[in-house]
């Protein structure tokens, strides 16, 4: 009746399942039971006859309000503390990044590993999902996990997990998507760390999300600005992760969200000091997965923020693929 | 005027065979009349939706299933559509509502008898127009219609079924509007608010819903309508729009929807229950002050949709909270009717039995809520056959058989015969146990992580889904049954006396069987509280 | 309240069966347009809802969008919308003085001014139309950096003073028949709901434009 708990918040889940199992299973119990008793010992056994009328009782009325309401509360207390846990990652985390689109989940990991439709993660380590969609809105859900996001177009959404179980559990899409939905799964592959780290060394490409994400923003010309400022630009180092002041007079914290908005349509958030329309629209130019690329690379170029993640055994690159004219 | 002979006078005038010329059927403005044509439309619109499940359940048989993919997305937008907008939201206020409002309030009609049977045409205008879309391909979008996809991907006739819905979202606040002036200024003299049976109050409470909430739906699908025709961006990120923003305008009519179909189904548990237990309601107006909460209440919820969907954590608390704020009223009401029962005098016709299912169901459904209610665990059962099951055991544990209760209730009213008290005991256990069987499995399917709107599943499924498909079968006998005999019973039944239940209600006990054009022979005044089975001396219209 | 005191010609006039009296039937009717009122206020309020999420995201685009909105059209269309009201007041007032030639009067009078709105909104819609302001294929916009968000501003422009203007031609189409059944002498001045109910009706849309003039026009215009 239960999946298979293969994370730290599976058990956890289930445990607050279960209260609310033996509660509303009490409660049912209840109510069949004073039903079943009623109807038999107050079944009318004379045609005629017409029973006391009890028309109600003030206390017993508030008594039955207030007592569901209070094991409400502790249901809702300890739900509501479970998921800000689960939906608030650690500072360290593995970090992967998920692009969903009709119909397959496109995985990248931080030193450049590819798949479809598999995640391969660690025992032991916690990893924390981006989730972006290139389409239509998904949801990546992993029940051994016990957790599910709606994948959004045009934002960012993030959980995290710690495994604790070696295996192969599902990952179901599980926001409707269209035609093949229902066939747009994959696997989650949860390793002990040497076989983990066996396959990811065996898997490793030439290239990092952060050395693709250093190429394409030479690609794109981006370093003629921002870093030769032949064009006055805001500076990209320390970026990620402190405010920036907008020309609306919002401050906003430098995040993937806002990264993502700045790239594909800067005038819609333009920062204070920079005249609109200089930069290019790069909507439509640079696909789901490439941002994300790119999106490493400029976290690398701040200095409070690890290039890729924590990566137990894969030592950071050797020097920084910072953008060379 | 009939051109036929004239009918034996066996029986007395009254709203049936006072003329019997398909004019006077379609051009009437009699409520009683009217809540009949919304009965066949409605049972068609049922039947439609029935289908379209029944070929969900067999594709689920099988893991691969059995249908196109394309094909089946189809089927369960449409089984939503239909089920949603054209069975369940009128179903109980259209057809029980409409007939027996007046007479319980002791008045001659509604307030407005010919919008109430434009209400009827406009529900079948939306009706053929939903039809048309279906015949010409369907819809795939779910019959929640999440932008982009709805927007900007699918290939099928959205903006059809959104005319249908739109068209048919005009009928629901036409008849909620009626209701509640009716409510406000035609009871007879001596019929307070206090008196009120609670059938009207959970009437009054639905009509404030549909009044409130529709509109919102309906320009929701205006702007979607326009979006997917000329794609201006309103939810499509790509041109500076929020898919999310489609989703908080649809639940913030959609949530306060599923109050508007369970309320009418309380109203019914409200009158079967005292009836069948000669007693009055314990807790009367906790019971009507609990409809006034839920209408209230089911406006500030609507967020428990968006846990996962990107909303805000310190929203979702909020929605969260609230959500379970909302299940208290519904709990005091389960209470209160069992208390009613509590040295009762307790008989076992078929609607008591469809009443003791519903509360018995309900309280399932219900608790279920607090489930999803419950933040963590809605991450992990949200868009899973979990929440299939929670609004099934309250959408057709409840309501469905909240309706066949009252109309097994209100039929020897309504048709003046008797229907067949043993085979309908028998249907009523029959859906019972078809009901559970299929959707009990569900919650555990749900829990074990197999997603809604899936055409084809893991392997480990399997077996949940046969008992499940299992169960529909038999449900589906459960619901043909009475379809028969209910048909049969109007033309050959025998004739029912006036008050075959000794039920309480101005309906029952001044109204004839069935009841004349208006209603009543003579104007009544009202002396005593509803429900006043011991024949107590009232205490002054309290 | 049984109206056995009220003659025989009262008692025909206009007081449908189903109702005790005439004070009961007014009573409803008032009671229904009211409610009415009230689903139209939640019908707009998905659209206005909507406008203030993407106005509070986007605000200089919006707020460079109102170069286009037409102010003296606007506000033009904001004094004959208020002199229709008046008209629609005196009209109530001639109903229930049982005079039947300046009720006409100042029935036609709103229906004129009804038309005159809806001229002027032609008019401007038919500029939009000009500058490609219209969403969809055809839509251009001078600043390239606000072009997505202005042609969501235009679609809710045209959302929400399309259904404003439609509600004006329906009640363009109610104000005839009132005129059609004065000249008939259905009113008097014992009965003419229509006439009231007619004239809330109209009050309300008036006060619909009332909000949507300065939002979608004076934004940036300060």
């Amino acid at each position: 009746m239960f999946p298979v708990q293969a994370s730290t918040g599976a058990g956890q889940v289930d445990a607050l399942y279960i209260f609310l199992l033996v509660v509303a299973g009490i409660m049912t119990v209840g109510i069949f039971l004073c039903i079943a008793i009623f109807a038999i010992k107050y079944r009318r056994r004379d045609p005629d006859e017409i029973p006391r009328p009890i028309h109600g009782s003030i206390p017993v009325e508030i008594t039955w309000s207030v007592i569901p309401f209070l094991v409400m509360l502790v249901m809702f207390a300890w739900g509501t503390r479970l998921y800000f846990e689960n939906y608030t990652p650690p500072k360290d985390t593995l970090d992967v990044y998920v692009v969903g689109k009709q119909w397959m989940w496109k995985v990248q990991y931080p030193d450049g590993t590819r798949e479809i439709n598999e995640l391969h993660v660690p025992v032991g380590s916690p990893v924390k999902l981006i989730l972006a969609s290139e389409d239509v809105i998904h949801s990546f859900y992993i029940p051994a996990f016990r957790l599910k996001h709606d994948v959004v177009p045009g934002s960012y959404q993030t959980y995290w997990f710690q495994p604790t179980e070696p295996g192969r559990y599902h990952i179901f899409c599980a926001e409707y998507c269209g035609t093949n939905h229902s066939r747009m799964t994959g696997w989650v592959d949860v390793m002990d760390p040497a076989s983990y780290q066996n396959w990811m060394n065996a898997n490793a490409p030439a290239d990092s999300m952060e050395q693709r994400g250093a190429k394409l923003f030479a690609q794109y010309g981006c370093a003629s600005c921002h870093v030769l400022q032949t064009t006055p630009s805001p500076a990209l180092n320390n970026l990620f992760g402190h405010p920036v002041q907008l020309a609306n007079g919002q401050t906003v914290i430098v995040d993937e969200s806002y990264l993502r908005t700045a790239i594909l349509n800067p005038n819609v958030h333009p920062v204070r000091g920079y005249p609109p329309n200089v930069m290019p629209v790069f909507q439509d130019q640079i696909n789901e997965e490439q941002l994300l690329d790119l999106m490493v690379y400029l976290k690398s170029l701040s200095s409070n923020q690890s290039a890729a993640g924590v990566n137990p055994a894969r030592p950071a690159p050797a020097g920084k693929a910072g953008a060379k004219p | 005027m009939s051109t036929t002979l004239p009918r034996p006078q066996i029986e007395a005038v009254n709203y049936l065979n006072v003329d019997y010329s398909w004019k006077s059927w379609l051009f009437t403005t009699d409520h009683k009349r009217i809540a009949l044509l919304y009965l066949f439309s409605i049972t068609a619109m049922f039947g439609i939706g029935g289908v379209f499940a029944g070929l969900m359940r067999l594709n689920l048989l099988f893991p691969d299933g059995l249908f196109q993919h394309d094909t089946y997305n189809k089927f369960f937008t449409m089984h939503g559509i239909v089920m949603v907008f054209f069975f369940l939201v009128p179903s109980i206020p259209a057809t029980l509502g409409n007939f027996l409002i007046p007479p319980m309030i002791g008045a001659r009609d509604l307030a407005f008898p010919r919008i109430n049977l434009l209400s009827w045409y406009i529900y079948i205008a939306g009706a053929i127009i939903t039809i048309v879309a279906i015949l010409h391909g369907g819809v795939d979008t779910g019959w929640t219609f999440y932008a982009p996809f709805s927007s900007s991907y699918s290939n099928t006739h959205v903006i059809l079924a959104a005319i249908g819905i739109f068209i048919a979202g005009f009928s629901s606040i036409l008849t909620g509007l009626n209701f509640i002036i009716t409510v406000h200024k035609m009871r007879a003299p001596g019929m307070t608010w206090g008196r009120l049976p609670l059938f009207v109050w959970a009437h009054y409470a639905t009509s404030l819903i549909q009044v409130l909430g529709t509109p919102v739906i309906a320009i929701t699908l205006v702007l979607l309508g326009f979006e997917r025709i000329l794609h201006a961006g309103i939810f499509d990120p790509n041109l500076g729009g929020d898919p999310v923003l489609f989703q908080h305008l649809f639940w913030f009519y959609s949530h306060p929807a599923v109050y508007i179909m369970i309320l009418p189904g309380m109203g019914v548990v409200s009158e079967i229950v005292p009836c069948f237990s000669r007693k009055g309601a314990f807790g009367y107006e906790f019971i009507a002050a609990s409809s006034l909460a839920i209408a209230v209440l089911g406006f500030l919820v609507w967020g428990h949709h968006l846990f996962v969907a990107g909303q805000s954590m310190y929203a979702s608390m909020v929605f969260s909270f609230l959500s379970f704020f909302v299940a208290v009223p519904s709990a005091v009401k389960v209470f209160n009717w069992t208390a009613t029962m509590y040295r009762g005098s307790i008989s076992f016709e078929t609607p008591m039995l469809y009443a003791f299912g519903f509360i018995g169901l309900f309280t399932i459904g219900g608790l279920t809520g607090l489930f999803l209610a419950t933040l963590a665990i809605d991450v992990h059962v949200t868009d899973t056959y979990f929440v299939i099951a929670h609004f099934h055991y309250v959408m057709v544990g409840g309501m469905v058989l909240a309706y066949l209760g009252g109309v097994h209730f209100w039929f020897p009213k309504m048709t003046g015969r008797l229907y067949p008290e043993n085979l309908a005991r028998l249907a009523a256990v029959i859906v019972f146990v078809g009901f559970n069987l299929t959707f009990f499995p569900q919650f555990i399917l749900g829990y074990l992580g197999m997603p809604r709107r899936y055409a084809t599943y893991a392997a480990e499924f399997h077996t949940l889904n046969v008992f499940s498909t299992a169960g529909a079968t038999i449900l589906g006998v459960g619901y043909i049954m009475p379809l028969i005999y209910l048909s049969w019973a109007w033309f050959k039944g025998p004739r029912s006396p006036q008050n075959p239940w000794g039920a309480k209600g101005l309906e029952w006990e001044q109204s004839p069987t069935p009841p004349p054009t208006y209603n009543f022979d003579v104007p009544p005044v009202v002396t005593e509280p509803a429900y006043n089975y011991a024949g107590e001396v009232d205490d002054g219209g309290h | 309240m049984a109206d056995t005191n009220v003659s025989a010609a009262e008692h025909d006039v206009g007081l449908k069966h189903h109702f005790d009296d005439s004070g009961q039937q007014y009573e409803s009717a008032t009671l229904g347009m009211w409610v009415f009122l009230l689903t139209e206020i939640m019908f707009f309020g998905g659209m206005f809802g909507s406008y203030t999420v993407y106005r509070n995201l986007y605000p200089e685009a919006f707020a460079s969008t109102s170069r286009f909105m037409n102010l003296t059209l606007g506000a033009t269309n904001t004094a004959v919308l208020i002199c229709s009201s008046l008209t629609m007041a005196l009209a109530v007032r001639s109903a229930r003085l049982g005079a039947k030639k300046k009720l006409i009067f100042f029935l036609v009078s709103t229906l004129i001014l009804g038309i005159v709105f809806l001229s002027i909104k032609y008019v401007e819609y038919h500029e939009k139309w000009v500058d490609h302001h219209i969403p969809g294929p055809g839509f251009h916009y001078d600043l390239p950096q606000y072009y997505h968000q202005a042609q969501i501003l235009f679609f809710l422009y045209f959302a929400m003073t399309g259904m404003h203007a439609l509600h004006m031609i329906v009640g363009a189409g109610l104000l005839t028949t009132l005129i059609v059944m004065a000249s008939r002498n259905r009113f008097s001045a014992q009965w003419n709901t229509p006439v009231d109910m007619i004239g809330l009706y109209w009050h309300f849309v008036d006060i619909v434009w009332i909000f949507l003039f300065p939002l979608l026009y004076l934004i940036g215009n300060h």
